[in-house]
């Protein structure tokens, strides 16, 4: 957002890095124990890891790019 | 809104409501303790920048209008997101089971034509006008009569709109999750009530663009997985040229010819002319609720800028709306692993629970006579257990994705439900304070008097949206009326800004007369086909015109009609001094001159690239 303040980017970056990391960590212990949910499709394709892998990254990359800190100068 | 919602969707969640609080229904998903992490993290978050952006919020031009500081980013974002919501989701997936690619004129040409209009040439007059609303820009043009029409049709919509949002949602959740009715109005009402009435607009808008990147997340997904599982773009479309045995999904216009040629009954016409120019003019142009957002901009530039970046999402939303609805086609199966037929609104409707009317409805889908039998006997079977059309996206997200994933997944639903009552509320609270409230009732308050009205009026928008939603939902029937309120107003409305902004000799009293007798006409034929559904061939021109004609058809006439009363009036009345009109018409008006950018940052380079994608697309998909 334009003038003072945490900027909305920030505040979806942190979302994004809470979400994708509860996401890769639960696609890693699905794959570490081989327990997929039941009717799911293509379980072997481990998508909660490279989803949660990507979420994570994009938001790391908001969160350090619209920091409050940063974007006050 | 439900403007831009395909004509069975939000009746079609709405009607069936009561039936549903009798009966159980088993929910399509069941959420892990992941999942509902998830939507509480959600809520936390949301609810928490409520708070945040309280002490950001105490000028009326910071609450009603987010301080005008918004981004083209985040104004252009929050433009297109406005018309994102869950039921817009759900209710296209369906028409693209249903139609085929034809839902997709509703994304491109019924929308980039508008976006684009609205930001190179609407916009420098609303933003010049420095007028707080649309109602807004009409008492300036054509003085108080036509804004308290247009402020009064629009605030009652809203209401209606936002109550209607949140009993839409609280049967989506019953239905997918199974959650209790009463749980799901209380936590929305609550969490809107709250984000809004303490940080206005710009909470709003922050929101609206929070749910676009949750929207992204959770549903992109599913086209990624089901186009892998159906062998790519080639292997769905042989699959569905196998099982249905027509090409006619995957054609934009070339199946437009003819009335009796397309699935949807329209003519290229209708959609060119009724869809392209007078629904999508009038809605991405003059609905406040959208245009509110594009005012917030921090300059004209910003303002020109963001309807633009809009389009460009506009145009890449059927990759999760049209192609997660097509893939159900071929992807979608029962237990016993046979294709899964999805059946329309109204069949499931009579049939869950049972209904007399369950038979007669089973005859007109292709679900196969023994199935059809099965199911009026009530026997227990991997093929007897009914979904509609607008469950296509729920039952693919549960096809595709495990805990956590889910959680996303329906988290963008609630986001979206829950941004639409927060775009409908704070659009309402607007215009009730500055269209009716400050001209009508108290003229002399302090700046910090409006902002309470505004916050005040949100509470109580919320709780009259919740009583006007369960009267509605009792008094069978009205949710078709509900439904056509935006279609009826907003045809009129686009004829009568049109020529306010462009002919100089449209006077003040041709204005409010043609608005007042084009709203008039539009409801009469709306009522007319209502009353008399033979009476369509009329309207829509031809006897093989089906009920999406209607809407098409009817906007473009009313549109004429209002066109022509303002004409007539205004040939016959004083126009008003040219000095008057400076800032709110075209040719009285010097637009304010831009600094000069790179061609990179000019709007018109961006936008002769939509273009190019625009026609890019509509070829290809011919």
């Amino acid at each position: 957002m334009h003038g003072s303040g945490i900027p909305i980017w920030f505040f979806i970056g942190v979302l994004l890095v809470v979400y994708g990391a509860m996401i890769f960590g639960y696609g890693v212990y699905e794959w570490h124990t081989g327990i997929y949910p039941p009717l799911v499709q293509l379980t072997s394709l481990h998508t909660p890891v490279w989803w949660g892998g990507l979420l994570t990254l994009l938001g790391v990359f908001y969160v350090l790019k619209f920091r409050p800190v940063r974007a006050a100068k | 809104m439900f403007g831009l919602v395909p004509v069975s969707t939000a009746a079609g969640c709405f009607s069936s409501l009561p039936a549903l609080l009798a009966f159980s229904v088993a929910p399509l998903a069941h959420l892990r303790p992941l999942d509902i992490a998830v939507i509480a993290i959600y809520f936390g978050m949301v609810i928490w920048i409520g708070f945040y952006l309280r002490g950001r919020t105490n000028t009326s031009e910071e609450f009603f209008m987010a301080g005008r500081e918004m981004t083209a980013w985040i104004a252009g974002l929050s433009f297109v997101s406005a018309n994102l919501g869950s039921l817009e989701l759900m209710g296209w997936a369906g028409s693209a089971y249903q139609y085929g690619i034809l839902a997709t004129h509703w994304y491109w040409v019924g929308a980039i034509p508008a976006m684009l209009f609205l930001g190179l040439v609407m916009m420098p007059f609303y933003y010049v006008s420095k007028t707080h609303s649309v109602p807004g820009y009409l008492f300036l043009r054509y003085g108080e009569h036509a804004r308290v029409l247009a402020a009064v049709s629009f605030a009652l919509e809203m209401i209606l709109m936002s109550g209607v949002n949140m009993f839409a949602m609280a049967v989506v959740m019953k239905v997918v999750l199974g959650w209790s009715y009463t749980f799901s109005i209380l936590v929305s009402a609550f969490a809107v009530t709250l984000y809004v009435a303490l940080g206005g607009l710009r909470s709003a808008i922050f929101n609206e663009v929070l749910q676009f990147v949750l929207i992204w997340g959770g549903a992109l997904l599913v086209p990624i997985l089901g186009l892998i599982q159906a062998g790519g773009p080639d292997g769905l479309k042989r699959q569905i040229i196998a099982n249905l045995h027509s090409d006619s999904y995957f054609h934009l216009w070339r199946d437009m010819g003819s009335f009796s040629a397309n699935p949807m009954g329209v003519h290229w016409t209708g959609i060119v002319f009724g869809l392209g120019f007078a629904i999508s003019f009038g809605y991405w142009t003059t609905d406040f609720l959208v245009v509110q957002r594009v005012l917030a901009a921090h300059n004209l530039r910003a303002a020109r800028m963001a309807p633009i970046i809009g389009s460009f999402f506009k145009m890449a939303v059927p990759f999760i709306v049209i192609l997660p609805g097509l893939l159900g086609l071929v992807l979608l199966q029962n237990p016993d692993g046979s294709r899964m037929q999805l059946i329309p609104q109204d069949t499931w409707k009579a049939c869950v629970p049972m209904s007399s009317d369950c038979a007669q409805q089973l005859k007109q889908t292709s679900l196969s006579p023994a199935v059809q039998q099965d199911v009026l006997k009530q026997k227990q079977g991997p093929q007897t257990d009914l979904h509609s059309y607008n469950e296509v996206l729920p039952l693919m997200m549960v096809r595709y994705l495990g805990p956590g994933l889910l959680g996303l997944g329906i988290t963008a639903l609630i986001a979206g439900f829950m941004s639409g009552m927060a775009g409908n509320v704070s659009a309402f609270s607007t215009v009730w304070t500055y269209d009716l409230y400050k001209p009508l009732i108290y003229k002399k308050g302090t700046d910090s008097h409006y902002v309470l009205v505004g916050r005040v009026s949100i509470v109580a928008g919320v709780i009259v949206s919740i009583l006007a939603g369960a009267l509605v939902q009792r008094a069978h029937g009205i949710m078709d009326y509900v439904q056509a309120l935006f279609s009826i107003f907003i045809a009129p409305l686009l004829a009568t800004i049109l020529l306010g902004m462009f002919w100089k000799r449209a006077s003040r009293i041709a204005g409010f007369l043609g608005l007042l007798f084009g709203v008039v006409f539009s409801a009469s034929l709306f009522e007319w086909v209502h009353v008399y559904p033979a009476k369509l061939a009329y309207v829509a021109l031809s006897p093989d015109a089906k009920p999406m004609a209607e809407n098409v058809f009817r906007a473009l006439w009313a549109c004429l009609f209002t066109a022509i009363v303002i004409f007539v009036v205004s040939m016959f009345t004083k126009p008003r001094p040219a000095a008057e009109l400076e800032g709110l018409v075209y040719g009285v008006t010097p637009l304010p001159k831009e600094e000069p950018v790179p061609f990179y940052k000019n709007e018109w380079t961006w936008a002769g690239l939509v273009v190019v994608i625009f026609a890019a697309l509509n070829i290809l998909f011919w």
